[in-house]
């Protein structure tokens, strides 16, 4: 960063829990949804930490307590270093401008009663850092960096199209230029080529104002392209957490390997070619969390162990490659599950099965 | 220009053409006036085959796929032919179709939930399927319900059956939702977007169970998605629609080894995704397709992509680039056709 900033960190969270009660569900009757059970990380100035895992996960919910759209139920989160996990919406005020959302859904996420220029005015009008002739400078301003033409400001929502819409969620989150943006699901409901041209917008914006960013997304392929550092979600829990070069390289976490190895890749040579493990069954129900390793239901290389004894998120091979799996051995490294599957595939009922294909 | 007989080209063998779609022509009429939602769209689809349309949203994908089961809504008006085994389904009665649809033809919708009835269990709704189609005793369909959910690998289907939908993850019910509409043994399976709902590592074993039924079955698939690695992963044959205009048709290998749309290229460019022994570049950017989807509300004589398309000269804006080969069974809608470099 040429910014003269600290290296302190924009984010720090520490141990953040957050259970929902689920009142009087009429089918199971009332639990406790463990959406997050003790997630930490940290963001650095200028950084983009990826934050992938399937639906269910937690992800939203680790953005929303950050932003603290909901209130966490244990743990510290500080933001530019102050605790903020227990401050008043009062005390909480000043702090709101350094960080901001945006969501998944274009087509809800804007108010479709006001124009396109009020949407991007509201939080500098609500803030009070520009009014008048200012404010609408500002505006068209931020208009233009996010590759929108200024006569748009007069429109609204439902007259444009989808990357549109996500271009005015951004020009509206950086308008306030926060230390942090929590980007949630920001392209998962576009166009593949309306995609590339918000992620470069994003990558473009990141640069020019320095800003930090939490990427939150279920596919891995945009995180890999757009950020620093992952951190990998399975129920609740980060499973995986390191550089991006690290991640890709050497995924450790068997779950992580098969995300990895799932998804397809846009060419049918090697698409076709690859080794896949097919995991068998779903995400277990975060009202009943499986015993020890929350991925030991699905895991092809589990054993006894991983059935009663809780996995600590640890650097194993190397100390910034956090990893939560028993079997990860600092001389051996990463259990092969590819190998494994491929070991048992040859089993009936294994419930796996390999990338073993007919030739096209 | 004069209206074409039909622009169609053979990509492959027409002689063993399970279905054949001729020069379909779809408009709907809206109080705005007319939506040209698709023009001239022909293909052919063996058994045991796989196609894909791809392309953006809007494109035409669903509405091509929904008029071969007829299931467009009454303002749509169908023109050109939709030929199953010979026979003409665009010219059948309401009855007669439903006698094809759900035995020789049945469909997959993106949405699961909204597809399966709640009120029901999955094991009625399967068992609903077969009674109506097979005439099979109560016992004897449900003993097949369960047959069906162990072969798309639902686990302790016997218990299963007796579930509701919303007891069920969204994996779970996209694979009941392919259960019921392979119950029949249907000849051809229209799936739209099966996995687009779906986390990666479940989407992986949906497809897995698609690949199976063509392999095992050899069930025809029309497959709708806007994922070029599930067409990369699963496709035969690709079609690739833009604004409403089949753009380009081509065998899976070829079309992704050779791309001759500037359209295609640019989707084929969009994609991120990791290239093999390249050092990952930070600020490496995506390539961008500038510029929006035009509107259907007309279906002008020119190139629909000349807007947007990089390549776009004189002749591409004075009339209409016709769909034909531009490399042995590869054509292309395009005056100026190849790989993008
Ligand atoms: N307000 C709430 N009340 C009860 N449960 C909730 C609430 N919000 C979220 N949950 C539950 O918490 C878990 C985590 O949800 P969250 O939205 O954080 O997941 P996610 O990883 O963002 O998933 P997705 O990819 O589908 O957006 C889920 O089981 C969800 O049902
Ligand atoms: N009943 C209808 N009345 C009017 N227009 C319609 C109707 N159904 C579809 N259309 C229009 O036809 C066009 C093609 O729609 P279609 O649903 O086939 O797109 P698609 O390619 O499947 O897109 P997506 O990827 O978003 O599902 C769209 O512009 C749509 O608005
Ligand atoms: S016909 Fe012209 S405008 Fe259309 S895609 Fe080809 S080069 Fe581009
Ligand atoms: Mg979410
Ligand atoms: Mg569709």
């Amino acid at each position: 960063m040429t910014s003269p900033r600290t290296d302190a960190p924009v984010l720090e969270v520490t141990d953040l829990v957050k259970h929902f009660s689920t009142g009087s569900g009429f089918r199971s009757g009332s639990g406790v949804v463990r959406a997050v059970d003790g997630v930490s990380f940290t963001i650095g100035p200028g950084e983009i930490l990826g934050l992938v895992g399937e639906s269910g996960s937690g992800k939203s919910t680790v953005g929303r307590c950050v932003t603290r759209l909901v209130e966490p139920t244990s743990g510290s989160i500080k933001l530019l270093g102050t605790e903020i996990s227990s401050l008043s919406r009062r005390a909480m005020r000043p702090l709101r401008r350094q960080v901001h959302i945006v969501f998944q859904d274009p087509y809800s996420s804007l108010n479709p009663r006001m124009t396109i220029g009020q949407i991007v005015a509201e939080p500098m009008r609500l803030h009070g850092t520009a009014k008048g002739a200012a404010l609408d400078e500002r505006v068209d301003e931020m208009l233009e960096k996010c590759g929108l033409r200024s006569e748009l400001r007069d429109r609204f929502p439902h007259e444009m199209s989808g990357g549109q819409r996500q271009r005015v969620g951004l020009a509206r989150a950086l308008a306030l230029e926060p230390s942090l943006v929590i980007a949630d699901e920001p392209v998962s409901a576009l166009d593949v080529s309306v995609q590339a041209s918000i992620l470069n917008l994003i990558t473009d914006l990141q640069r020019d104002l320095g800003f930090s960013c939490l990427f939150i997304t279920h596919d891995l392929s945009v995180v890999e392209y757009i950020s620093d550092a992952i951190a990998v979600m399975y129920l609740g829990k980060i499973v995986e957490r390191t550089s991006r070069e690290k991640l890709f390289r050497d995924p450790q976490m068997p779950y992580t390997q098969s995300l990895l190895t799932a998804a397809p890749v846009p060419d049918p040579v090697a698409q076709r070619e690859r080794t896949r493990v097919v995991l068998r069954g779903d995400l277990p129900s975060p009202l009943d969390p499986p015993s020890g390793c929350p991925f030991h239901t699905r895991c092809p290389v589990a054993v006894e162990r991983c059935t009663v004894e809780v996995p600590p998120l640890v650097g194993v091979t190397e100390p910034d490659h956090l990893v939560a799996c028993h079997l990860v051995d600092r001389e051996t490294g990463a259990p092969d599950i590819a190998a494994a599957a491929a070991a048992q595939g040859a089993e009936a009922g294994a419930g796996l099965q390999t990338g073993a294909r007919r030739p096209a | 220009m004069t209206t074409t007989v039909s622009e169609r080209v053979p990509t492959g063998p027409a002689s063993d053409a399970l279905l054949s779609v001729q020069d379909l022509h779809i408009r709907f009429s809206t109080e705005d006036g007319p939506v040209h939602a698709v023009n001239g769209v022909s293909f052919d689809l063996a058994a045991g085959e796989i196609l894909a349309l791809v392309g953006e949203s809007g494109c035409g994908k669903s509405v091509t796929a929904m008029s071969v089961p007829g299931l467009l809504s009454p303002n749509a008006t169908v023109d050109g032919r939709i030929l199953l085994q010979g026979r003409d389904l665009l010219g059948l009665s309401a009855k007669e179709l439903r006698a094809v649809r759900g035995k020789e033809i049945s469909f997959v919708f993106q949405e699961p939930m909204s597809s399966l009835n709640p009120a029901f269990t999955v094991g009625k709704q399967i068992r609903e399927v077969l009674q109506r189609h097979e005439g099979l005793s109560k016992k004897a369909a449900h003993e097949r319900a369960v047959d069906l959910l162990r072969l798309v690998r639902i686990p302790a289907p016997e218990r299963r059956v007796d579930e509701y939908p919303h007891q069920m993850s969204g994996g779970m019910r996209q694979r009941v939702m392919i259960a019921i509409a392979v119950a029949c043994g249907p000849k051809v399976l229209v799936a739209d977007e099966p996995t687009t709902a779906l986390d990666v590592t479940i989407q992986a074993g949906v497809l897995d169970i698609l690949r199976g039924l063509r392999d095992e079955l050899g069930t025809a698939i029309i497959l709708i998605t806007h994922d070029l690695g599930v067409v990369a992963d699963l496709a035969d044959r690709v079609v690739v629609m833009y604004a409403g205009r089949p753009v380009e048709q081509a065998e899976v290998h070829e079309l992704f080894a050779h791309p001759q749309h500037p359209y295609t290229n640019g989707l084929l460019g969009a994609v991120p995704h990791r290239e093999k022994g390249v050092e990952l570049v930070a600020g490496r950017r995506l390539r961008e397709i500038p510029g929006l989807v035009p509107s259907l509300r007309s279906d002008p004589d020119e190139c629909v992509f000349a807007p947007r398309c990089p390549r776009s000269t004189e002749v591409c804006v004075s009339r209409r680039p016709p769909l034909e080969p531009t490399r042995p069974h590869h054509p292309a809608a395009c005056f100026h056709p190849g790989e993008d470099e």
